[in-house]
């Protein structure tokens, strides 16, 4: 079985996948504005400032958009149909990820769902954050 | 009105072949459909001083025995050649180059002599979308349509719809690839690729190659031409995000509202004013994206619009009249082919004609919601 996808961290985005091993999700963010943005950068895209650090993000956010995927990549063809969405974090950015923990179904992934981050171990150090719906 | 010259297109062609093309390779199916192109307006490869390109442009400018003095290898995706237009003609405005050809070969479906594409897990793109099973442009490119259905309270018909449409041009297309007249029905019967997409609402892949030959009206008027020159009136260019998820807005994309804006402007021109439209069509999205974002109609009116048969034959805005490139032909860069069909409908030569098209507009993407290209073309 073909391993699933691993990213490949350059220098300016190591510290978000090294808390992500963590279980943690960390967010660029403006010291100068004091704004979240995304993707992270070692400046700021909207105004140049290289003052930039880290924030925790809550982990919470909104179903964005998404695609039921029914021709799958090959290290996911063992998992049937899943989903590929856009998730709206409380802090602004959107994110791409999988929505865990629920059928691929579209009637069980309506707009605006609320969602929070899990964490999926894909082995040798490396977690990717996920999303799946908020426990009722 | 710029006080520029004006630089018109002399030559326009597509490969002999289009669809599956086995036995030949990229090259050969950009240097035939440059030779076609040449051919149109009676000049030859000595002729040629500026070459642009999405294959290696120095490779390719050396294969067709040119010596060129200007060179554009712009790779942004399917709308590069509409790039490529728009710098050609300030190149040829300020005497850079005297003539340029614009070429695009790709043997997307049988990958004969392809040019390589390696997912790139460092890029933004590769990092923060691919890592989560991306299996194609299908499976992402598509993502953001949910918001946009959702937002206006429209259904999967709505896709279908864009289909359905342009299957009464293509039907009538012995070239396209889907030849078939389509119902909503049959394209909402068709497989499921990524939910809410159907195979029918996905471009096929496909080999083919097409060529553009560019000069400045004045030279133009001493060529012995086979069909009427094309003024280049307008053009823009921008970019977004790196893919679907960085877009600004996930219902409407900033790509085809700055560079249709820019096009229309430069042309001196207003929606009213377009007599046929080009909405590159990878997935069925697309022109209802396009038709809001350029103005055509309002937010959310879209697929009513479509659904009103306005853009079918008869209708009262002609798109996508090749069948685009969900059921004419996808390469995999269909930015040129969209282009060869805005030239033969300004000429008078298309398969399926509309009726006395003096203006077109011809909008493009690159990548996922990146890059984009518009062009406005007219009579001369
Ligand atoms: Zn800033």
């Amino acid at each position: 079985m073909t391993a699933k996808p691993r990213p490949v961290p350059t220098p300016d985005t190591q510290f978000y996948w090294d808390r992500a091993a963590e279980e943690e999700l960390w967010l660029p963010r403006c010291d100068a504005e004091g704004t979240v943005f995304w993707y992270p950068r070692d400046f700021c895209p909207s105004c140049g400032s290289r003052s930039v650090s880290w924030v925790r993000a809550s982990g919470r956010g909104t179903l964005a958009a998404f695609v039921v995927n029914h021709t799958p990549h090959p290290s996911y063809a063992a998992d049937g149909p899943y989903v590929i969405a856009l998730v709206q974090l409380e802090e602004g950015p959107r994110l791409m990820t999988n929505i865990l923990g629920v059928e691929p179904d579209p009637a069980q992934l309506p707009i605006g769902m609320p969602v929070e981050v899990v964490f999926e171990d894909r082995g040798e150090g490396l977690k990717v954050p996920q999303f799946r719906p908020v426990a009722a | 009105m710029s006080g520029l010259p004006d630089v018109v297109i002399v030559g326009a062609a597509e490969s002999e072949n289009v669809g599956v093309v086995p036995d030949q390779s990229q090259f050969q199916l950009a240097a035939d459909s440059v030779l076609r192109a040449l051919a149109q307006c009676g000049l030859g490869i000595g002729d040629v001083d500026g070459v642009a390109s999405t294959l290696q442009v120095a490779q390719f400018a050396h294969h067709l025995g040119t010596r060129p003095r200007w060179l554009d290898g712009t790779g942004v995706g399917g709308c590069s050649y509409m790039l490529h237009v728009r710098h050609a003609v300030a190149a040829i405005q300020t005497g850079q180059a005297d003539v340029v050809v614009v070429a695009h070969g790709e043997s997307g479906r049988s990958r004969v002599g392809p040019t390589l594409r390696v997912p790139d897990m460092a890029s933004p793109g590769g990092q923060f979308e691919l890592t989560y099973g991306v299996a194609g442009t299908f499976s992402s490119f598509t993502i953001p349509t949910t918001a946009y259905l959702h937002k206006y309270g429209l259904g999967e018909e709505a896709l279908a719809e864009v289909t359905a449409a342009q299957s009464a041009w293509a039907s009538q297309n012995p070239r396209a690839f889907r030849g078939k007249s389509l119902t909503v029905d049959d394209v909402l019967a068709s497989r499921i690729i990524a939910w809410p997409f159907h195979v029918l609402e996905c471009c096929p892949v496909t080999d083919g190659g097409g060529a553009l030959v560019l000069t400045s009206a004045e030279r133009a008027a001493d060529l012995d031409l086979t069909g009427p020159p094309v003024r280049v009136a307008g053009s823009g260019e921008t970019c977004e995000g790196p893919g679907a998820s960085f877009m600004e807005d996930l219902t409407t994309f900033r790509g085809f509202r700055d560079s249709s804006a820019e096009a229309l402007r430069q042309a001196d021109l207003t929606v009213a004013d377009i007599d046929h439209l080009m909405v590159y069509d990878a997935y069925a999205h697309l022109p209802l994206y396009g038709l809001e974002d350029i103005g055509f109609v309002g937010r959310g009116e879209a697929s009513a619009f479509i659904a009103s048969g306005a853009t079918r034959p008869g209708g009262s805005l002609p798109m996508n009249t090749n069948g685009g490139g969900l059921l004419y032909t996808h390469t995999g860069q269909y930015g040129m082919f969209a282009i060869q069909e805005a030239v033969r409908q300004l000429r008078g030569e298309a398969v399926v004609q509309v009726p006395d098209v003096r203006t077109s507009l011809i909008q493009g993407v690159g990548g996922m919601f990146s890059a984009a290209g518009a062009l406005v073309l007219t009579t001369a």
